[in-house]
């Protein structure tokens, strides 16, 4: 059967079994990956774990903003409005994290089918494709989204398409990287001798060897996310109640960080690890399948 | 070295006339007018007011009466800030901004190649390792952490510098502004600053240098330093850029009248204009630091600078 | 040439006439996958106003010999054993002093001239520093001596050369920049690692000449190459190396005219010649050299070797010396005259 013999190639093993060993052996990536665990799972149980609402003022309070205190449960303390901030945090965070996976997802689609194609196709069409890229590259991609929140409002599925199209340039490229090494392989010849389209080359052949790469690079562009979606969402550009993500918690914090710290500590402290583990294990990751070592 | 100066002029300039107008085209399209935030107004004075700000042209005029008005510098009036024209405000804003940046960019050249540098030359060690966490850290939480939290804590508690605001001159309300904008750079300066450094030095020529029996400093100052920085001047583009991004949140959050404030407030408050005049600005600031940086790397490179 | 360096050349007081006597040196480096050894237990003199060449495939450990034996090895690499340079140890001394030693009285070419000279400084500055660094030369002798160089090394209009960049010289000529940059000192030898790999035949044969002439001039001198070719031209004594080790060492003519090791023997059965059938297979040798670090008992080329029987694969021939030649072979071929 002509499918098995171009049956998908793994790559090397022994350049998968050797990066194994070394992100294992990477201790600091080894902790960033558990601590991005427990965030994780953090932001999934807090809000049930905790006896309050998402939104849920807590009248007893007077003045209704206080410091954490393990006695009445705020263990976060509360916002200028009542509101517990330990489930505001954690539910913040599963905006920020649900955001931020959508976003790669989108990026990583655009990313791959662009950096594949023309890594594949090479020649002009590869180079007009990546000075595409390239020209995109230099913008400050910041200044965009900003125009594009004030034309269009700021509904969710905006940020989504405008974070995840920050994020293709970068997985473009790499893709196309890829694609232009695996076109020289016999498999590739053998595809087009069968006579197989470019199109079904590409998805059948070409992508699913590009995937490994792909994954450790959409590692890496989800903290990047995280932060331009809370960049925005601290101007104020961004998510808009009744959701919350940690930027806008942040931008409120800070601006009662006079009389109340703890509503800024809070989400910043969250805001911080998440992405700190993130690059830390994202860096792992890139090390251990790059062999050259400095 | 002329050919290619003006090789990279000439590919400027269509980029900006494509940022301009995706721009400008995109401001038209959004949906519902400029007032239409403001209580409906009876039809003739909409008209009135479409026909004053030109609005009752087909898109392509408004297109070249804008170009026009660019040329000379006319970047229209403010929608929201009525006494405002946005070339005024730019003016106003841009000693503010231009003094930050530039001094958070000195600083962080000054602090990030040298660690990059004792980081590369003492690879693995202790220092290397101290060097590259910290600097993972710098890039990894974002400004708009740092900045309350500084302020917090140098602010507030120890009491040493002012929270935020701003007068002219007075060089204690910059120093929480400049670091906070040059810390991401200052990490990413030095990471780029001791790759370099490692990749340089695994160069023949450098193998040719150690068998020539130099001693290493001279090795490091004449032959590696120079190839080294020449990525850093590179990144110096996407730096000014990044600053220019940074600008945004650090005025907002120390309260300088820079044109970074206008700009966010000019977004929230869906002020199309000075939102449009401000793209177009920093599109143009940014488009001529590459080009500046591009020219000066293609100088230094002896191998562009014979081209 | 004139004389920048008191040289040793005619002093009676250097023992043995060995101006580089390596003994027992061995190289390895770490790496993540475990220790690898490049170079095994190779003891090799290199003799006053001699061309040593040494010989054998990449990997074979002929570069880092000489890598090892000058301090010259990358961060991972470490060496063993010694290395005397007209008397004096060279491994595990003292930095400063074994630099003096690099930089005055042994030089190094490289291979890979395209990027072996510093883009972004002149010829000229390149062919000074060390005399300059070491207050050997004043400027204008510096010059005048960079130009006398170059001209040794027929480089074209030495006196513009001196100002150029060497992105702005052809590849002979900046193999030629770099013989002359390593002639500068008057050194009493040179050591030219693949000098001629990267360039075109012609130019090939010009490099040659000049290491050549050199040569004649007294200079002693050690030419790596996996080249037999250009052995022939230039050689005086030839080592053979496999897998880290010496496997032959002989005068250049008893060794093309009758080789004592199989593998020698094989490598110039492999090398095409002008009278050799057309249609004819160009003969090559079997199999694979060993990957560095793989160890395995007996003689490394056993695997690959026609006259390979139970000893060979158990173990490995030591190198045993008969007058001028040396083989390191259980069953050196019959008609070498080094019979075991």
């Amino acid at each position: 059967m002509a499918g098995s013999t171009l049956a998908s190639v793994m790559t090397d093993d022994g350049l998968w079994i050797d990066a194994r060993r070394r992100l294992l052996g990477n201790r600091a990536a080894v902790a960033a990956a558990v601590l991005v665990l427990l965030l994780v799972l953090a932001a999934l149980l807090g809000p049930l774990v905790s006896p309050y609402e998402l939104d849920q003022v807590d009248w007893t309070l007077s003045p209704l903003t206080s410091p954490p205190s393990l006695d009445n449960g705020h263990w976060f303390g509360t916002d200028s409005n009542g509101r517990d901030l330990f489930v505001r945090v954690w539910a913040g965070t599963q905006v920020s994290l649900l955001v931020a996976l959508l976003a790669t997802a989108v990026s990583v689609v655009i990313g791959v089918a662009w950096g594949a194609t023309a890594g594949y196709l090479g020649g002009r069409v590869d180079g007009w494709m990546m000075r595409v890229v390239d020209v995109l590259y230099a913008l400050p991609y910041m200044f965009f989204v900003i125009i594009l929140t004030v034309v269009f409002g700021r509904s969710l599925w905006l940020i989504f398409l405008a974070i995840g199209a920050v994020g293709w340039l970068t997985m473009a490229r790499i893709v196309r990287g890829q694609a232009l090494a695996l076109r020289q392989r016999e498999f590739v010849a053998a595809a087009v001798t069968l006579g197989l389209p470019a199109h079904r080359i590409i998805a059948r052949h070409i992508v699913p060897n590009v995937l490994g790469t792909v994954v450790v690079y959409a590692t890496l562009t989800v903290p990047q996310v995280i932060l331009f979606e809370s960049f925005l969402s601290f101007l104020g550009l961004g998510v808009q109640e009744p959701l919350t993500s940690l930027g806008r918690l942040v931008a409120e914090g800070a601006l009662e960080m006079e009389t109340a710290p703890w509503q800024l500590l809070a989400p910043s402290a969250v805001l911080a690890a998440l992405l700190l583990a993130l690059n830390f294990l994202g860096d792992g990751l890139r090390d251990a399948l790059d062999p050259r070592q400095g | 070295m002329l050919g290619y100066a003006l090789r990279r002029l000439l590919g400027v300039i269509p980029t900006f006339l494509l940022i301009v107008a995706a721009a400008f085209f995109l401001m038209r399209a959004a949906p519902g007018g400029p007032f239409d935030a403001e209580q409906t107004l009876p039809p003739e004075i909409e008209a009135n007011l479409q026909a004053a700000y030109g609005l009752d042209q087909p898109v392509t005029v408004q297109f070249g009466r804008y170009l026009a008005g660019l040329a000379h510098g006319d970047l229209g009036p403010s929608f929201r800030m009525k006494d405002f024209t946005v070339a005024e405000l730019i003016g106003r804003g841009l000693p503010v901004t231009f003094g930050i940046g530039a001094a958070a960019l000195l600083l962080a050249l000054a602090v990030g190649i040298p660690l990059g540098l004792l980081a590369g030359l003492k690879q693995n060690g202790w220092a290397d390792h101290a060097v590259m966490s910290i600097a993972l850290a710098g890039i990894a939480i974002p400004n708009f952490v740092v900045a309350p939290v500084l302020a917090l804590l140098f602010g507030l508690y120890l009491g040493w510098l002012p929270v935020a605001g701003w007068e002219a001159g007075s060089l204690r309300h910059m120093v929480l502004p400049v670091v906070t904008l040059a810390l991401p750079l200052v990490a990413y300066l030095a990471r780029l600053t001791r790759g370099s450094l490692l990749e340089v030095l695994q160069s023949p020529f450098i193998r040719t240098a150690r068998a020539k029996g130099l001693d290493p400093d001279v090795i490091l100052r004449r032959h590696a330093l120079k190839p080294t920085l020449l990525p850093v001047v590179s990144f110096l583009g996407p730096a000014a850029a990044a600053l220019l991004t940074g600008s945004l949140v650090v005025e907002q959050v120390f309260g300088l009248p820079g044109v970074g404030r206008y700009f966010v407030q000019g977004a929230v408050n869906r002020d199309y204009t000075l939102v449009m005049g401000m793209v177009v600005f920093y599109a143009s600031l940014i488009l001529a630091l590459n080009l500046l940086v591009d020219l000066v790397y293609g100088w230094l490179d002896p191998r562009i600078r014979h081209d | 040439m004139g004389c920048v360096t008191p040289s040793i050349r005619g002093r009676a007081d250097v023992a043995n006439d060995a101006l580089l006597a390596i003994r027992d040196l061995s190289v390895e480096f770490a790496t993540p996958r475990g220790v690898v050894r490049a170079v095994r237990d190779v003891s090799l003199e290199v003799r006053r106003g001699e061309c040593l060449a040494i010989v054998g495939e990449s990997g074979s450990g002929k570069s880092q010999l000489l890598l090892g034996s000058f301090g010259l090895l990358a961060a991972r690499g470490s060496a063993r054993g010694s290395a005397r340079f007209a008397g004096e140890e060279l491994l595990g001394s003292d930095q400063a002093p074994l630099r003096a030693v690099r930089g005055t009285r042994v030089a190094m070419v490289f291979q890979d001239p395209m990027n072996s000279l510093t883009p972004h400084l002149t010829i000229g500055r390149q062919l000074a520093e060390v005399v300059l660094d070491r207050r050997l030369l004043d400027p204008q002798q510096a010059r005048a001596r960079s130009i006398e160089v170059l001209r040794a090394v027929r480089m074209p209009e030495p006196e513009a050369r001196v100002r150029q960049y060497p992105h702005e010289l052809s590849g002979g000529q900046r193999q030629r920049a770099a013989i002359a940059m390593a002639l500068m000192t008057n050194p009493d030898l040179l050591v030219a690692d693949e000098p001629t790999t990267a360039l075109d035949v012609t130019v090939q044969a010009q490099v040659i000449d000049v290491l050549r002439e050199a040569r004649d001039g007294g200079l002693s001198l050690v030419l790596i190459t996996h080249d037999l070719g250009v052995v022939a031209g230039i050689a005086d004594r030839v080592a053979v190396m496999y897998a880290g080790r010496i496997v032959e060492l002989a005068p250049v003519r008893e060794l093309f005219a009758s080789p004592a090791h199989p593998y020698t023997a094989a490598l110039l059965a492999s090398v095409p010649r002008l009278d050799t059938p057309v249609a004819a297979r160009l003969a090559s040798i079997e199999g694979q050299p060993p990957r560095p670090g793989e160890e395995r008992p007996g003689c490394a080329f056993a695997p690959r070797c026609p006259g390979a029987f139970e000893r060979c694969g158990a173990v490995a021939p030591q190198l045993r010396h008969d007058g001028a030649r040396s083989v390191a072979c259980h069953a050196p071929l019959a008609d070498s005259g080094a019979a075991s």
